[in-house]
């Protein structure tokens, strides 16, 4: 039995749902239940035999984790938005009519990032991450202010170039293919792609993968195709920039390095490498530099995003069996550190009324058990011990220097960089005199707190299994 | 015989989609940037319908008709209708001025022939070609992006870099799911001319000129 229907078919059927609940808490729980029950389903993904892959699905080690933990970060964040939105309910920043669509939208979402993780058809996964684009477009702009439209709008246009020049290198693909496979939906299709890769046309592999990386690597923020990312997370709602964080730019990264498979596995086009190294430097450079001079706290942990992002391109650049285990690692730990950090920050904007950081100052005083969770969630994101983080960036840094002394040296200061630039301001938010003027906290700290708990986890004790299950994955990206 | 004219038909109405492009990247009125792009997407849907019927590909049709309805005729009367209600500047602002556009966009028509004629060496002579001119109708539109200053160019530009695409995928024989790109694309198109009317959009945002950030991008104090 599949159990991918349910998978891709209980999110679709909660928009639906959510389309016709007006009011906004019923809403807010319905949206959990269906997240729960999305993530449920998944986690059977690991029970039942891997189907063979069909014209529509495609499972295997690399994406059944992405999809299992998609579908947990889709959960807590709905879990976190629940009382998030409340609040902005009581506020008078949202209406119950935005918040009808917002649910809908939300489950929409989980929709498509869930179908591009599955879906065996470059074609098809290219329209899902279109519909993901369009679906966060929308959420971006909820507040309807002027600097909500005006990010939501540069998020649409820049990521509507992107998927224009992706779908150009689905194109080229396709006509790489078509010596080897001939015309068809064959030429389409991920499982047998893998297996023809080696006839594909060479030169015109390397076209496309130019292309799929600018298209993709739009909507996984590297630098230079960054800028929409701070604007988006700053300007909506912040239950958005979780997801966004810590679940949409791995989409963006995961059809990069599907591609990428696909050119090492055709022996004469160019090696990938180089270029999402190179990517990966700069954009770990440009955003650890960009957090010195953040004063807005949803901008600095989008910074923070990018910078997470061009870690872990750089290591799948890197390629090899360890140094993929630690991007793979990475991926998943950012994930789960980034959305904690933001159910933070979102609870502290709201009960400080502003997410400027020089007036949320002295948050451990304030409310400590949120103030310390950001500590910890910041610490973690830093990749300071004992947390996960500080595990996969340990061995991708000790990965690199025999291979690449420079590059080394070159990554582990950037990562210094990055870290002083989020001490400093940890410093300013966490510590120090609290302002007198603030609210006592709505909404529940369960979410931050078993993320946390999850990472600490990862960075103690990683479950022998689970390094089994790692280290098979990063044989097959090559 | 039927060959060579199925051959110079296709080249003739490709050639069209660039020519067009750099009709739209030359005007300086906002209202004739639309009859350009509306000229632009008839020459694709000839183009598609073209190869509907070369290529035996009957779902090509259905391609030509959402590439004709909707671009060559609905979007420029939406157009239309947007900067009458919303009262847009009727020229066009243009960042390099008009001659330099069009110098730049002849060096990417050259750029993209030079990149794709030698790296398809081994493809049908129509594919390989038809793909050299939807790349550099691709590149157009994203000049036409990055060049002009007010938002409404920039949404026309993106649809002149879709036709791109859809130049190229209709050019490449087989290709499936064409049909079903072309329906995502409009949905996006679509999506951008409801955004603007919607929330009243007239400039772009994120532009080159230095008078317009005002706002720092939201780290104003």
């Amino acid at each position: 039995m599949s159990v991918l229907p349910f998978i891709l078919g209980i999110p679709l059927v909660g928009a639906a749902i959510l389309a016709f609940i007006p009011d906004h808490r019923i809403g807010g729980w319905v949206n959990v239940a269906a997240s729960f029950s999305t993530f449920v389903v998944s986690l059977l993904l690991l029970v039942f035999e891997t189907p063979e892959p069909n014209h529509f699905a495609f499972i295997d080690d690399f994406n059944i984790y992405l999809v299992i933990l998609t579908s947990f970060v889709a959960y807590t964040a709905a879990w976190f938005s629940a009382g998030y939105i409340a609040h902005e309910i009581v506020e008078g920043r949202l209406t119950p009519t935005y918040l009808r669509f917002y649910h809908a939208m939300y489950q929409v979402l989980s929709f498509a990032m869930l179908l591009a993780l599955t879906a065996n058809n470059i074609g098809v996964m290219w329209a899902a991450v279109e519909l993901a684009t369009l679906t966060t477009v929308v959420m971006v702009s909820l507040y309807r202010t002027r600097p909500s439209l005006e990010a939501a709008w540069k998020y649409f246009i820049l990521g509507s170039v992107g998927i224009a020049l992706a779908l150009f290198g689905t194109i080229l693909v396709y006509l790489a293919a078509q010596k080897a496979m001939g015309p068809g939906m064959e030429a389409l299709t991920w499982s047998s792609l893998y297996a023809e890769a080696p006839n594909f046309e060479p030169e015109l592999l390397n076209l496309a993968f130019v292309f799929l990386l600018v298209g993709y690597g739009t909507k996984t923020g590297l630098v230079p195709l960054h800028a929409w990312l701070p604007d988006a997370h700053a300007e909506g709602p912040t239950p958005i920039s979780s997801v966004l964080s810590g679940l949409l730019l791995n989409v963006g990264l995961y059809a990069i390095v599907r591609f990428k498979m696909l050119l090492s596995a055709n022996g004469d086009a160019l090696a990938p490498g180089p270029l999402l190294i190179v990517m990966g430097l700069t954009s770990l450079f440009v955003a650890a530099l960009m957090l010195y001079r953040r004063r807005d706290i949803k901008r600095l942990f989008a910074y923070s995003s990018i910078e997470h992002m061009g870690v872990i391109t750089f290591a799948f650049g890197m390629g090899g069996p360890l140094a993929n285990f630690a991007g793979l690692l990475h991926m998943a730990l950012h994930s789960l550190t980034k959305s904690a950090i933001f159910y933070a920050v979102g609870l502290a904007s709201q009960a400080r009324g502003t997410q400027q950081i020089d007036q949320i100052r002295g948050l451990t005083a304030s409310h400590p058990a949120l103030g310390w969770g950001l500590v910890a969630g910041t610490l973690a994101i830093s990749g300071l011990p004992p947390f996960g983080l500080f595990m996969s960036e340990f061995l991708l840094v000790s990965s690199t220097f025999p291979r690449a002394p420079i590059l080394g040296v070159l990554l582990l200061i950037g990562l210094l960089v990055a870290f002083g630039g989020l001490m400093l301001r940890l410093h300013g938010i966490a510590f120090g005199e609290a302002e007198r003027d603030h609210r006592p906290l709505v909404g529940s700290l369960i979410p931050l707190y078993a993320h946390l708990v999850l990472i600490l986890l990862a960075g103690v004790f990683l479950p022998g299994p689970l390094v089994v299950w790692f280290q098979a994955v990063a044989e097959v990206l090559g | 015989m039927f060959a060579t004219i199925a051959y110079d038909l296709s080249h003739l109405t490709s050639a069209m989609v660039l020519l067009t492009g750099f009709v739209v990247l030359y005007q300086r009125r906002v209202l004739g940037v639309f009859r350009a792009l509306a000229a632009q997407s008839i020459a694709v849907a000839v183009t598609a319908a073209w190869q509907a019927y070369t290529q035996e590909a009957p779902h090509l049709y259905l391609t030509a008709a959402i590439a004709f309805l909707l671009k060559g005729v609905a979007a420029p009367v939406a157009l239309n209708w947007i900067v009458r209600r919303l009262d847009i500047h009727r020229t066009v602002e243009t960042a390099f001025g008009v001659s330099g556009t069009m110098l730049a966009g002849v060096g990417l028509v050259a750029l993209s022939t030079l990149l794709v004629l030698p790296v398809t060496a081994s493809s049908a002579a129509l594919t390989r070609e038809t793909l050299a001119i939807a790349l550099s109708v691709v590149l157009l539109g994203l000049l036409m992006m990055i060049t002009r200053r007010n938002a409404i160019t920039q949404v026309v530009g993106f649809m002149s870099l879709e036709n791109g695409l859809v130049l190229a995928a209709v050019g490449v024989k087989g290709m499936p799911l064409v049909v079903e790109m072309t329906i995502a694309f409009s949905l996006l198109v679509a999506f951008i001319l409801f955004g603007m009317f919607f929330f009243r959009i007239r400039e772009r945002f994120d532009t080159l000129d230095l008078q317009s950030i005002e706002s720092f991008r939201g780290e104003r104090r």
